[in-house]
């Protein structure tokens, strides 16, 4: 069967697009991972072939660890996303609950308006937001973008549930109501346990949606002590003209891996979640 | 016995409360509205409020710190005659255009190219979805020390296949800037469409290839009377989804290159920063961004009636 001319075809028709499309998508990658473990003498020589590191070193992760603050950002991402993330899987649920196993009249009407909600991108908001934190005191404090990654997250992680929810049979919740339990123990206790993996993929995606925010952090958040990863990075690594590429490239590679680590973990999820964001 | 009697009452009457709470918890309405409340008030205080609130601020002179003054649609005047903004226009619907574009077909090539059976597939699409999942703002850094002036390894490798040096400058001329960040909103949107219709080509029946193969169909007629027309409905979707986030696109332009140079790629997000947060202008950058509401509106309409019906 695999003659010399069907393996020619599949090296044309398989390897040659996927081998593109992979050198394509990792090599910003690769340069991001070199760069951060060459030295500046070598960085900044036009004569040293640039595609491989000659004397590798350590020296922008240190410099990166000690001198900046990236510690206290990436604590400071984690947390901030960690509980956006809690606070929109909660009130997703809230949402779509109802949406998803109840008739009552303006149900179409809330979902259709979650599903817009979930659609307004957040340049139509963050003029008057950036008022609105500013009247309430909440400047250069976490709770600012606490309080303001959930009016993206909230919609999001009901239109998904609203999906997942569907799915999910319903009778073992009416033998639940059958044998006694009322609406708020068969919602606990049966029906949000069968939720999991529902809750995973809304879970990982709000989690990485709020890892990769950036404009409500760049105009809430100006003190390095309050900053994420993302802004630390654009902030404080380019001075003016002066670009710690070295640094920059070892920040950006950090930033990157815990939203990577979690996502290798839960990619099947990842991709469910991908695919049912889009599906009604 | 009084006594017996009137416990039992006080007991049957918390119990008769109880019913009741509980009767009224079956009702779906009632239950329905109490668990939505807390989140709908929620997304009304922080969305609706705030959108109701750019509106007005849109109206009023209003710099920041300072009261505003109604000034009526003065600052939408200020935007028509300005030509910036015209510029900003412009480029906005270029960016968008261009890079959906390139995403639309680029996906679809990815999407077919993956649906086929090979060893340590889903390594592959995992590591093809990358881009998407690395905060933008990082990556963006990563493509800006690649198309840097002095050091480009990108210039470095077009010189080696033996462009003159040194090289185009990406950030610096605005027509190569604008395609720079086309280029990199690609790169980051590809993934999102590739996989997503690589799901929707698995849902597509074999049999149908091979009905169209015994009809006499070449692989371009398969893939274009098969998989394009069951494709449709997803491709429909994505496509608006990846309109609506490229056309209000913010952060990899504000990193890479502020929007210039000389605004060559400043888009309406950017520039109603610029005006609201570097000129402090908060009515006047109001009115850029809402600028955006009439096509963001059209769009969101159109795919929200959409999702609903499919």
């Amino acid at each position: 069967m695999v003659t010399g001319h069907g393996r020619l075809e599949r090296i044309v028709r398989l390897w040659l697009p996927v081998g593109f499309f992979l050198v394509l998508a990792l090599f910003p990658f690769y340069w991001m991972a070199i760069t951060s473990i060459k030295p500046n003498a070598e960085l900044y020589n036009r004569n040293v072939m640039p595609l491989i590191v000659h004397a590798p070193t350590l020296k922008h992760y240190v410099d990166l660890l000690t001198k900046t603050s990236f510690l206290v950002w990436t604590w400071n991402t984690m947390l901030i996303a960690t509980v956006a993330t809690g606070i929109s899987l909660v009130l997703g649920t809230m949402l779509a609950y109802p949406l998803a196993r109840m008739r009552f009249a303006g149900a179409g009407l809330i979902a259709m308006t979650v599903a817009a909600i979930y659609l307004v991108p957040q340049p139509l908001l963050f003029i008057p937001l950036a008022d609105i934190i500013n009247r309430l005191d909440l400047g250069n404090t976490l709770t600012s973008v606490i309080l303001t990654y959930p009016t993206m997250l909230v919609p999001f992680c009901a239109w998904l549930l609203l999906g997942y929810f569907k799915t999910v049979p319903r009778e073992l919740e009416e033998a639940a109501r059958i044998d006694g339990a009322n609406r708020v123990q068969t919602i606990l206790k049966i029906f949000l346990p069968l939720c999991m993996p529902g809750f995973i993929s809304a879970g990982i995606f709000a989690f990485t949606l709020s890892q990769n925010e950036f404009l409500y952090a760049l105009i809430f958040l100006t003190k390095t002590s309050v900053r994420t990863v993302p802004i630390g990075v654009i902030a404080e690594l380019i001075r003016g003209d002066v670009f710690y590429w070295g640094q920059l490239m070892a920040g950006a590679l950090l930033g990157s891996i815990p939203v990577a680590l979690i996502y290798s973990f839960f990619v099947e999820h990842y991709v469910a979640g991908l695919t049912g964001s889009i599906k009604g | 016995m009084t006594i017996v009697s009137g416990r039992l009452s006080g007991a049957g009457r918390v119990a008769h409360r109880r019913a009741t709470l509980n009767v009224l918890l079956d009702r779906e309405n009632v239950f329905g509205w109490l668990m939505m409340a807390l989140p709908l008030l929620f997304l009304a205080a922080l969305v609706g409020y705030p959108f109701i609130y750019g509106m007005l601020l849109s109206l009023q002179h209003r710099p920041v710190a300072q009261p505003g003054t109604f000034v009526g649609l003065k600052n939408f005047a200020a935007d028509w005659r300005d030509p910036i903004f015209w510029q900003v226009t412009v480029n906005t619907f270029v960016y968008t255009g261009a890079a959906t574009l390139l995403k639309m077909v680029g996906g679809l090539c990815l999407a077919v190219a993956m649906n086929q059976h090979f060893r340590m597939k889903n390594l592959v699409r995992a590591l093809l979805l990358l881009p998407f999942i690395v905060p933008t703002v990082l990556s963006t850094v990563a493509w800006m020390w690649m198309l840097d002036p002095a050091f480009s390894v990108v210039n470095r490798l077009l010189v080696a296949l033996g462009w003159p040096k040194p090289g185009p400058s990406w950030l610096g001329d605005p027509a190569l800037a604008m395609i720079s960040i086309i280029i990199i909103n690609t790169w980051r949107g590809l993934p999102f469409y590739g996989i997503t219709l690589l799901a929707g080509l698995q849902t597509v029946p074999p049999e149908l290839y091979e009905a169209a193969t015994i009809d006499g169909a070449g692989g371009w007629q398969r893939f274009r009377f098969v998989t394009l027309p069951l494709l449709r409905p997803i491709i429909l979707i994505v496509t608006l989804f990846s309109v609506i986030f490229t056309f209000a696109d913010f952060q990899l332009v504000y990193v890479l290159t502020h929007g210039g140079p000389q605004n060559a790629t400043n888009l309406f997000a950017t520039y109603a920063f610029d005006i609201a947060m570097g000129a402090g202008q908060l009515g006047l950058g109001a009115s850029i961004a809402l600028a955006m509401l009439p096509a963001l509106a059209a769009l969101i309409v159109a795919l929200t009636l959409y999702m609903r019906r499919s």
